[in-house]
């Protein structure tokens, strides 16, 4: 379980993690400047566990793989939102941060309320309210990326990419 | 029988298919730049082993250096260092002679029919040649570098139907804006966006480089432009392979947006987001601190050549500051000749090397707090260049030339005879 962070809708991949902090691979230094042009204190106070919910078009913008790479160094367990934006999705996927498309619990959830998310069912419970949301199921091809973990994994387990 | 996409994909595959599909095809190219290379690269290591592991193919995997170049920190040199020994291990050439998605089809890497990925979200450009055309994460473009393959799920196509004359002082750059007006940020996600009309028709491939740029900040997974004899003018001495070029085919189009650009004015997007379009007339009072011509979406020749001719003879106005980056090293030398850089340089221009120079906010002339930037980038987002509190205004070549003029955003008609 952890506490709910809510964002509003086109969150961009520069907002996520600005093009000048971007300058290296250290997954870290991604998570230390994560967000920081809208919520400065993100950084210091998320918990490992802690869930992002957010509006439409969550991580719109620049292909740059920092920007699920900062949310998931950062301790988030799960985004969940009322859409992505294409390039975050696959990304997210693709290294094994969960992400889930549900209307009903970001609009029933506020900021600073407490949640769990069970990824393997999709579901996800509002735990200052007790409701519970069921997120949309994902197509086959991509459950099975996200059940091996991420794309690599995928590739290694099947030994090709088909 | 299908959109463009969906006949590209049915071309690849051999059979027939259709938007909704996830199919795994061959890729003809695959590009990364000095950003997102580090960790495309981490992706095929860990893929393919610390060691030994091959690249598909070295003479279509294609490493440009064009976002921080030449290196302007410690760490961007520490990186480029270590793209350029995993490019020297496969024998991939690096290319440092602008910006990728200029350098990618004018050295030849992209032709109609094509499929193309590339670590970076604005690869969708390439579409207006013809080619299917994709931003990915560097994972994903790493596993393409390693297995010469990638998934997709065709998409549904929206068909943007362009008629109408423009005006003159009016250009494709604000067709491209009151595109995002109307169909907004996400309008287009998961999308093809097929261009098509009369306007696309006439167009240069530069203007059409510009509308598919663009279609990114729509949402779309890639801008199409159906291939012509237009394309193939472009194309001779570019491309000698042999390309099919492929048209839609009694497409089924998930909608169509019709837009006459008859009545259109210059536009401006005003910051942070790229829907918010205005006529300029509205923004006029605006006092901006520095312009900016360049970029993936208007560094081109054409864009230089509109913004010189405003500019020759005149002086950038004593508060503002003009960046000028011409596209690639063949625009730069190009300009040159026709005595552009000249104009510039003369009215008192910085002139940077061919790359992406502030689009990016990390070097030659990022913003101060509160400083204000009208530009001829694709996204006016919060703290890209610079300093979050400073903004971004986006509009045409033109409309970025006559601003450095007064000094406060300008409509160009008033500077054209
Ligand atoms: S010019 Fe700007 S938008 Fe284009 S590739 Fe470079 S950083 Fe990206």
């Amino acid at each position: 379980m952890g506490r709910i962070w809510k964002l509003g809708d086109n969150i961009n991949t520069d907002v996520i993690i600005p093009g000048r902090y971007n300058v290296t691979t250290d997954r870290a230094q991604l998570a230390k400047y994560c967000l920081c042009e809208i919520l400065p204190e993100f950084a210091a106070q998320v918990r490992q566990g802690d869930i992002i919910m957010a509006g439409h078009n969550f991580g719109c913008g620049s292909s740059r793989e920092h920007a699920p790479a900062a949310i998931q160094a950062s301790g988030i367990k799960a985004v969940v939102a009322r859409s992505f934006a294409r390039i975050f999705y696959r990304n997210a996927i693709n290294i094994g941060l969960p992400v889930l498309i549900c209307e009903e619990a970001v609009l029933n959830s506020e900021d600073g309320q407490e949640a769990e998310v069970a990824l393997e069912q999709g579901v996800i419970t509002n735990l200052t309210t007790g409701q519970r949301f069921q997120a949309q199921p994902l197509p086959p091809f991509i459950a099975r990326i996200v059940e091996a973990g991420g794309i690599i994994e995928y590739i290694r387990r099947e030994g090709t990419l088909r | 029988m299908g959109t463009l996409a969906e006949e590209i994909f049915s071309y690849k595959l051999g059979r027939p298919v259709s938007a909704g599909e996830i199919v795994i095809v061959d890729v003809d190219h695959v590009m990364s730049h000095d950003t997102t290379s580090p960790l495309a690269i981490q992706a095929f290591r860990k893929l393919t082993g610390e060691r030994g592991g091959r690249v598909f193919d070295p003479a279509r995997a294609h490493i440009i250096f064009d976002h921080i170049v030449p290196a302007a920190t410690v760490a961007a040199a520490t990186l480029q260092r270590d793209i350029r020994a995993f490019a020297r291990e496969q024998g991939i050439q690096i290319l440092q002679e602008g910006i990728c998605h200029q350098v990618m089809p004018e050295r030849g890497f992209v032709a109609p029919g094509e499929i193309i990925v590339g670590a970076d979200s604005h690869t969708c450009t390439y579409g207006a040649l013809g080619a299917f055309a994709t931003g990915m994460g560097s994972t994903d473009i790493g596993v393409a570098y390693a297995t010469g393959r990638s998934w997709f799920r065709v998409p549904e196509t929206i068909n943007v139907r362009l008629t109408g004359r423009l005006q003159p002082g009016v250009y494709v750059k604000d067709v491209t804006l009151e595109l995002v007006r109307r169909i907004g940020v996400d309008g287009a996600n998961y999308r093809a966006l097929e261009y098509s009309g009369p306007l696309v028709e006439a167009m240069s491939i530069s203007e059409r480089f510009t509308l598919c740029n663009m279609a990114i900040e729509m949402g779309a997974k890639t801008g199409l432009v159906a291939p012509d004899a237009t394309t193939e003018a472009w194309l001779r001495g570019r491309v000698n392979r042999s390309y099919p070029l492929l048209q839609p085919q009694n497409p089924h189009y998930e909608r169509v947006v019709e837009v006459d650009v008859s009545d259109l004015p210059p536009l401006i997007a005003c910051p942070p987001d790229v829907n918010n379009v205005v006529p300029v007339e509205q923004v006029e009072h605006i006092q901006i601190d520095q312009v900016f011509l360049g970029t993936c979406t208007n560094g081109r020749l054409d864009d230089l050549a509109i913004a010189a001719s405003i500019l020759r003879g005149r002086t950038i106005h004593p508060n503002t500051r003009m960046v000028v980056i011409p596209a690639s090293r063949e625009v730069y030398l190009e300009a040159l000749r026709l005595g552009y850089i000249e104009t510039f340089i003369q009215a008192g221009a910085s002139v940077g090397t061919p790359g992406c120079g502030p689009c990016i906010g990390r070097h030659f002339g990022v913003l101060g707090p509160g400083e204000r930037a009208l530009t001829t980038m694709n996204r006016n987002f919060t703290g890209r260049m610079g300093d979050p509190t400073a903004e971004i205004y986006l509009g045409s070549p033109a409309t970025v030339a006559a601003t450095a003029i007064t000094g406060h955003i300008t409509d160009p008609r008033q500077f054209l005879a």
